[in-house]
């Protein structure tokens, strides 16, 4: 292979991404050379075990993650504000449609959303770990190596230009001939294995490792739509990882499952994709709704409104998020009985969904509201999230669906669905638990700027689209004619993408700026909150909990203050040696072979994928002889951190 | 949090459980390759025997990997293994009905 084939050339904007790639990596070299911080790197961060810090690295590679997609987003816009514009090629065009879309899902959303399980989570549990600590840090590192791949192939290789969906035949060998496609299925696999070990993690966390008085019907909600989004990530993901191997093997050793030739079935791909696919929007919309339960409870000073009924929905949401694949391609024309069975459990699942936002809104309903900025982004998602959901009732009736199919109308429901579900939930529990993570508050200020600019901005750029596809416009087209007449809605959509960037800049300017300038917290509450995690105290110790909390009933932390409000001194106990695990370099190490092994089936390597695995399988045989059992937290230890907080 | 030293004692024999079933699955895994490649029976025939041979394969994974018959809690086993029946024959059936549309029509 050519140099010039393996670089990806020719265009001044990838040119430009490699300075700054460049530019970007000698600066962090330079600076941790420098401040002589490799070390700290090393012991503190790439090793640890630790969910608070894991979960800390999950949200800052997403938020490097969604200013990735955001600028494909960006250029996106920029391409389709005026018609025949000639800034982006379609080839160019439809990579970056192709990586904002996976890397929005996979190595955005997802990640968040995670991040701020991992944090939180054990916390609210009144757990001092997870239960698998090692396998918490494997997980993270498989997804930052996979996205690390994923992310690499737009300056070497070139990047996939199939879709997030990628469907066969267009994903195949004959019409996605370069490498591109393999990042996809080489990235997505990798970062796969760390979510169903996640999966597995937090479910085995939240059944075994709660504190032993808080029974199942008393955890919190979030903590509730974690373990159920954790059951929904263990029966899903599975599926994706076995289409994405059948692909690969289609592409890199000539198998036929998905080709149009030698008894493959292309609309395969598609089932296999979308039975996974489905339950993905839960797995990004449950905790989701599960972080704004808490929050708006909070700021609402009020405990939730039906919590078993909150619980059901979710379960029922589980079970149908399994039964609604289908509806992604109803146009595949798999007849009138099929269609009509996956229209109807489509619209069965709006009921649940439907039964959580009115317990939403009895929750707010006499409650002593405080409008802060997590609150703000909590409130807004009710009534975004509502027009998301009832055009997605009208997208499941698969009659109207063959007009709306593949159209802006389309692009609008999932946006709105995703960003005023996930993206606003991501940035409301930002603000809700960061205190919590850096022990200081994100500014209220500089926030509520950023969320009625971003608010503003999403509904300008995405509503419009709405009626764009109504009038025709497909999806997935990098340019359209004056006679089409799409211009005007175009430019609204582009405008409010800009306000949406905005909006992201003020935040990320908001985490610096409090960084500089917050006061530091004196208390571990805030926000005068309402579950366990809020108990722990600023910074929370590295063992979390000095004695395990009490749960004398839902919302746990709220009952604890009420009786001390009511005069009961809480009992001083003698501390115990706390067990906690050892920090370990295996994960990151195995998960750098992870991606050698990766990167040389990408270019059919073999030598170099052989290699990588080799590495992988000895790392597990190192950590399957690794008789480290943890080490013991002493009692002085525990003492003099409890006095200083 | 790798609390309790119960684990000490249930990792300090040989886990032959384990190699064995990881020796069958590969075993079980080249008999299906085999039949389906080289054997020569009808389509039928080698249909049944694979899917046979999967379920054999499931449940040797149940057993030497999944510690299905070491827990105390009999009702979540059995709620998780109805669930998991659910979602994989909704998967298997649903995929076989919404893809046999070809079949039907063409």
């Amino acid at each position: 292979m050519r140099l010039d084939e393996f670089f990806v050339t020719g265009d001044p904007l990838i040119y430009g991404a490699d300075v700054s790639i460049a530019l970007t990596l000698i600066g962090a070299i330079f600076a941790l050379t420098y401040f002589k911080k490799w070390k700290w790197l090393w012991s503190e961060w790439l090793t640890t075990v630790d969910h608070k810090k894991l979960g800390i690295m999950y949200i800052i590679a997403a938020v490097l993650m969604l200013f990735r997609g955001g600028v494909d987003a960006m250029l996106m816009r920029a391409q389709l504000t005026v018609p025949d514009a000639g800034f982006l090629d379609a080839k160019h065009y439809n990579e970056i449609f192709t990586t904002h879309g996976t890397i929005m899902i996979i190595f955005m959303a997802m990640p968040f959303l995670i991040g701020l399980i991992n944090v939180v989570v054990p916390l609210q549990i009144g757990a001092r770990d997870v239960a698998y600590p090692f396998l918490n840090a494997v997980s993270f590192w498989t997804f930052f190596m996979g996205a690390m791949l994923f992310n690499i192939s737009f300056v070497i290789g070139g990047s996939p230009s199939a879709g997030w969906t990628s469907y066969v035949p267009l994903a195949g060998l004959e019409l996605s001939p370069g490498v591109g496609q393999n990042y996809y299925l080489l990235g997505l696999q990798i970062a796969g294995i760390g979510t169903l070990l996640t999966g597995i993690n937090f479910l085995v966390t939240i059944l075994k490792m709660r504190v032993p008085s808080m029974k199942l019907m008393q955890m919190p909600i979030f903590t509730w739509s974690s373990l159920i989004t954790m059951v929904i990530i263990i029966f899903a993901f599975p599926v994706l990882t076995v289409a994405l191997a059948l692909m690969t093997f289609d592409r890199l050793f000539g198998s036929h499952f998905f080709t149009m030739m030698d008894g493959g079935m292309p609309m395969l791909w598609a089932n296999l994709f979308w039975i996974w696919g489905h339950p993905e929007v839960y797995i990004v919309i449950l905790p989701a709704f599960g972080m704004f339960s808490e929050i708006i409870s909070t700021f609402a000073r009020k405990t939730i409104f039906g919590y078993k009924a909150m619980v059901y929905s979710m379960v029922i949401i589980a079970g149908l998020s399994f039964l609604v694949w289908v509806h992604h391609f109803f146009t595949m024309g798999a007849g009138g009985a099929v269609n009509s069975f996956f229209s109807i459990t489509t619209m069965l699942i709006a009921v649940p969904t439907g039964v959580k936002i009115f317990n939403w809104l009895f929750t707010l309903y006499k409650g002593r509201i405080r409008f802060t900025t997590a609150m703000l982004w909590a409130l807004a998602f009710i009534p975004n999230f509502v027009i998301g959901g009832v055009t997605g009732v009208m997208l499941a009736m698969a009659a109207a669906d063959y007009q709306y199919h593949n159209t802006y109308f389309l692009v609008a429901h999932f946006h709105y669905v995703l960003i005023s579900g996930t993206v606003y939930a991501c940035f409301a529990g930002l603000y809700f638990w960061y205190p919590k993570m850096f022990n200081h508050r994100l500014n209220e200020r500089l926030g509520k700027w950023s969320f009625w600019i971003f608010v503003a901005g999403f509904n300008l750029c995405f509503f419009p689209m709405y009626f764009l596809g109504l009038a025709g416009m497909p999806r997935r087209v990098y340019t359209y004619g004056v006679a089409d007449g799409w211009m005007s809605m175009n430019v609204l959509a582009t405008f409010g993408g800009l306000l949406m960037g905005i909006g992201f800049l003020i935040l990320v300017y908001n985490i610096y700026y409090s960084f500089r300038y917050s006061p530091r917290e004196t208390t571990g509450d805030p926000w005068d909150a309402r579950t366990l995690e809020w108990s722990t105290p600023a910074p929370v110790p590295h063992y979390n909990f000095a004695h395990l909390p009490e749960a004398k009933g839902h919302d746990a932390f709220w009952i604890m203050k009420e009786e001390i409000k009511q005069g009961k001194k809480p009992e001083k106990k003698p501390y115990k040696p706390i067990h906690m695990p050892s920090y370990s370099g295996v994960p990151v190490v195995m998960s750098v072979f992870f991606f050698i092994a990766g990167f040389g089936m990408v270019f059919s390597w073999n030598w170099m994928s052989i290699l990588g695995l080799i590495g992988v399988l000895a790392t597990m045989v190192i950590r399957s002889f690794d008789y480290d059992k943890g080490f013991y937290v002493s009692v002085e230890e525990i003492e003099e951190h409890e006095k200083t907080t | 949090m790798a609390s309790n030293n119960e684990q000490t004692n249930s990792h300090s024999h040989f886990p032959w459980s384990h190699v064995v079933g990881f020796g069958l699955s590969i075993v079980l895994t080249l008999l299906a390759l085999w039949i389906g490649f080289y054997s020569g029976f009808s389509l039928t025939t080698i249909m049944v025997i694979v899917v046979g041979l999967a379920l054999v394969q499931a449940t040797i994974q149940l057993l030497m990997f999944m510690h299905i018959t070491e827990s105390e809690d009999s009702t979540v086993q059995v709620g998780t293994i109805l669930y998991a029946v659910f979602i994989a024959v909704a998967v298997v059936a649903g995929t076989i009905w919404v893809m046999s549309f070809g079949m039907h029509y063409m």
